[in-house]
């Protein structure tokens, strides 16, 4: 049977590893080779890592550091930020990464996502969506609205919506995070995870306010997702992969141990 | 791994390779094209007749079958059987097929020693269907029961991906690596 995946998410600026809470005031805490390293040993599924580098000069680094945790660490390793063509795409790729995430460059053109599935297959491309609550209208009848550029920028597209076109542009699987939870380790947004992941067909990641093992497990059974990302819980120590994945187990989840 | 290995672009360093791990991404159609243009069709089925140990990967072994539901394009055709693409009626069954799941091994193989029971990373829409048992080592199951793992003399072929799947993926590969394409 498919077991549910525990996907850990480091954000990394500059070559550094970096936690954000509601994406303000990021805080340095290690090197993601050696914390990519530690969590492959450690039973981790999959890997993410986002490029949070503000300035594009210094984006050649994120290559060095995907070249270096492929050749330690060998489970499925995503990689998003600042992807805006199939060069950007490829090039990481080649680097040694499997997947690659898109998010505002996608909803900026969405034909990114188009290009990328065509070039290196529908299954490596994953839209990461970052979701903010807000109320239902018109034009946001899902009662969430995309928001882009670490959650700086509104950008009026209906979150549901959304996550239906990417499917059909040919993404292979959905990140979905909400801003809303992003942080505060008072659990995953159950409501959003479940209404995208019943009306789509590939898989969903659950993202944003993991803080403890029975959020994962709230949000495989009741927010239906296929797998879910942590960050700080892992990242400060909180609890180890095993102490996640016992706890999944115990609660009736295929997962691999 | 203590195994020296290189990228194959063309013909001639395809057929120095004491061993050819034959991985692949994609769709069938776009993989054929890009073989055929280079000569490595042609090539790949010699080192297969002489008997060099082939190792297929995901689309690199789908496309060892003898024909593919995904497009019309002629296959390498060492393995009687097809490719198909997982159509379900529960509308909660997500395709691709992608994460881990576990291999149960139903035929001894040198490749798949220490490997029953354990988890493997995949990631596909299309799985294969072969004519004949004979060539099945390997099943998983995801609502259905496919071929996970499949072999003819000295190919070997599997639907997950060794490379992605940690420990137990380490070992399939060690085995690869001290195999005489003999089984």
């Amino acid at each position: 049977m498919l077991s549910k995946r525990v996907i850990a998410c480091l954000d990394v600026r500059d070559g550094h590893l970096a936690k954000s809470v509601k994406f303000v005031d990021t805080k340095n805490i290690g090197d993601p080779v050696e914390k990519a390293k530690e969590y492959y040993l450690g039973g981790l599924d999959e890997l993410v890592f986002y490029d949070i580098t503000a300035s594009s000069e210094r984006r050649g680094i994120m290559l060095e550091v995907v070249e270096a945790v492929a050749d330690q660490v060998f489970i499925p390793l995503s990689v998003g930020g600042g992807i805006r063509s199939v060069a950007d795409a490829t090039d990481l790729r080649l680097a040694g990464a499997e997947k690659i995430n898109v998010n505002s460059a996608a909803i900026r053109r969405p034909d990114l996502i188009d290009e990328c599935a065509m070039s290196i297959g529908n299954q490596n491309v994953v839209l990461s969506m970052d979701v903010l609550k807000s109320a239902p209208s018109s034009s946001l009848p899902s009662g969430y609205e995309i928001v882009i550029d670490g959650g700086r920028t509104r950008t009026g597209k209906d979150a549901l919506a959304w996550a239906h076109e990417g499917e059909k542009r040919g993404a292979g699987e959905l990140v979905v995070n909400s801003i809303d939870a992003d942080g505060t380790k008072a659990g995953y947004e159950i409501f959003l995870t479940s209404m995208i992941s019943n009306s789509v067909r590939i898989p969903v990641i659950a993202s944003g306010g993991a803080g403890t093992p029975e959020h994962l497990s709230e949000v495989f059974s009741e927010g239906r997702a296929d797998a879910a990302l942590v960050a700080s819980m892992l990242h400060y120590g909180e609890y180890t992969i095993s102490e996640i994945k016992s706890h999944l187990n115990a609660n009736g989840h295929q997962v691999r141990v | 791994m203590g195994s020296n290995a290189y990228l194959c672009k063309d013909v001639a360093s395809l057929t120095k390779a004491q061993r050819i791990i034959f991985p692949g991404v994609g769709a069938a159609d776009s993989a054929m094209v890009s073989l055929k243009k280079t000569g490595l069709d042609k090539a790949l089925m010699e080192a297969y007749r002489q008997g060099t140990p082939i190792l297929g990967i995901c689309l690199g072994m789908q496309i060892s079958l003898s024909s593919s539901e995904e497009g019309a394009t002629v296959t390498l055709n060492m393995i009687p059987g097809s490719v198909c693409r997982f159509s379900f009626n529960k509308p909660d069954l997500k395709i691709p097929h992608m994460g881990w799941n576990t291999l149960k091994v139903i035929k001894d193989h040198p490749i798949l020693e220490n490997t029953d029971g354990e988890y493997f990373y995949f990631v596909h829409s299309y799985y294969p269907r072969l004519d004949s048992n004979v060539h099945a080592y390997g099943q998983t199951t995801y609502e259905t029961d496919f071929i996970s793992a499949l072999g003819q003399g000295n190919f070997f072929g599997t639907q997950f991906h060794p490379e992605k799947s940690a420990e137990a993926g380490l070992r399939l590969i060690g085995n690869f690596l001290s195999w005489d394409g003999k089984c």
